[in-house]
């Protein structure tokens, strides 16, 4: 067994294309909630959305690679460039044959699938784009990062809805600790802003049309987000051999199925996730300081999670701080996981814990403290990290302060 | 035959969109009677949008209790469409 250190961080965010951008804004308590330009907003219910504006592939991407790669799996090889290149890691042929890649998204290409098939149904014509399978399949994030990096190892992709890119850093966790892998670049990414899913979520009545308002009384529904966050994990061995500079050490990571409503959540499945993530991780319960949350701001979720939590660390949790960064880079689906891993990785490397924003008064249904808008100076041993996925499946990755 | 009222209408569309028989469905039935759980009410309010051409507001359709309460405001909302239709 391998102890597992986080080497590298990538993150496309509403803040900008780097993990600097995001930790900044994160830390002093900014938005990036704001009315969605991308997509015709009038025949929408809600206006507001975590958007990336503006976004230029050719600043990225060649000419000959842009017609294969839908913005999802754009986004993902953005942030594994920067995650890899802040790790240093030095390619030999073995370790492209040996790194694994493993890649969350909920909805991997599908606004190619939509523009794909509106000509089909909308326009009258008899032909799909014939790109349309290559750009919407949910493995081309994976594809891509090993095209464009040469990995030829095993890569693979998972989907759990929200709780995606959680579950494939925690496989890509168990890989490396196991020797199974070297090295693992993991995380997932979303690119959710088209119109029939902005519709199909309208129909679900869990968006806000305020903004996102995590544990606060006044919440009122989720906000959907896009980008991507990405993380190498390696052995500590491997790593200091190199000379690396382990950011944070991942530790442990836990999974359970509600089995209960296909929306509808439990606390007893978060609850044993987050038990198993602890026990994974050989640390006891009063050793963690910090959760990032799930922290949708539906109402469900945050009074199901504070009770999990609650249930989870006992007396433990009055001295715990909680704070849900989704109030700031929105719900980003298959991507919020490793968003989240990497605001938890960076927490515990600065002893800076990120606010929970746009808080205005406290629910006594979630009753924890969770850091109202000021980010907080405090260096906490361990933290973990939930994901919560519609359908009841659940991950929370547990992350220690590497020293 | 006369036409069906709202009510009527009402009930059927929650028979229907829940798959039960409509004797099951009475005005005074409660959802946790009818085992009509969060999803099932996202299903039929989305079936009375298309039965009566209306659109029905996320905090309107929250305030809503049982199905009194959503006969109540269906026939609100069929009200004020006639209201705004006949008023152009």
């Amino acid at each position: 067994m391998h102890r597992v250190v986080i080497t590298g961080t990538g993150v496309v965010s509403p803040f900008g294309y780097n993990t600097a951008s995001f930790w900044q804004a994160l830390l002093s308590g900014t938005s990036a909630i704001r009315e969605i330009v991308g997509v015709e907003a009038l025949q929408i219910r809600f206006k507001n959305g975590a958007e990336i504006r503006d976004y230029v592939p050719e600043d990225h991407f060649s000419a000959k690679d842009i017609p294969f790669m839908d913005r999802f799996a754009q986004f993902a090889v953005l942030a594994a460039r920067e995650a890899v290149a802040e790790a240093g890691i030095e390619w030999t042929q073995e370790l492209r044959e040996t790194a694994c890649v493993i890649t969350g998204s909920c909805l991997g290409g599908r606004a190619a699938e939509e523009a794909g098939y509106w000509e089909l149904f909308h326009n009258g014509k008899n032909r799909v784009q014939p790109l349309t399978i290559p750009l919407s399949m949910s493995n081309a994030g994976a594809s891509h990062i090993c095209m464009q990096l040469g990995i030829e190892g095993p890569a693979f992709t998972i989907s759990t809805a929200c709780a995606s890119s959680s579950h494939a850093i925690g496989q890509a966790f168990w890989m490396v600790r196991s020797g199974a892998a070297p090295v693992a670049i993991a995380g997932g990414s979303e690119a959710p802003f088209f119109l029939g899913g902005l519709k199909a979520w309208e129909a679900m009545r869990v968006i806000s049309k305020d903004t996102c308002r995590p544990f606060s009384a006044e919440r009122s529904g989720m906000v959907l987000g896009e980008g991507a966050g990405m993380l190498v994990l390696e052995s500590l061995d491997a790593a200091l051999a190199r000379g690396a500079r382990p950011i944070a050490e991942l530790v442990g990571f836990g999974m359970s199925a509600d089995a209960g409503h296909i929306t509808q959540p439990l606390a007893s499945g978060p609850t044993r996730a987050m038990r198993l993530a602890i026990r994974d991780s050989g640390m006891a319960p009063e050793q963690f300081g910090y959760v990032n949350a799930h922290g949708t701001a539906t109402e469900a979720n945050d009074r199901i999670e504070s009770a999990a939590i609650r249930c989870t660390f006992g007396p433990h949790a009055e001295k715990i701080a909680v704070s849900s960064t989704k109030s700031m880079h929105g719900h980003a689906l298959g991507a919020a996981g490793a968003l989240e891993a990497v605001a938890s990785v960076l927490s515990l490397r600065d002893g800076m814990l990120p606010p929970t924003a746009n808080f205005l008064s406290p629910d006594p249904a979630c009753n924890l403290d969770v850091i109202p808008n000021q980010a907080r100076a405090v260096a906490v041993e361990a933290c973990i990290s939930n994901s919560f996925a519609f359908g009841g499946l659940n991950a929370v990755l547990a992350f220690r302060a590497f020293s | 035959m006369s036409n069906p009222t709202i009510q009527e209408r009402v009930l059927k569309v929650i028979a229907t969109s829940k798959r039960i028989p409509l004797e099951s469905v009475q005005p005074d039935s409660t959802f946790e009677a009818l085992n009509i759980d969060s999803l099932d009410r996202l299903n039929i309010l989305f079936d009375l949008e298309s039965e009566f051409e209306i659109e029905i507001d996320d905090e309107q359709a929250k305030q809503v209790k049982n199905i009194h309460e959503m006969i109540e405001g269906v026939t609100l909302l069929v009200q004020a469409k006639h209201a705004s239709t006949s008023a152009e």
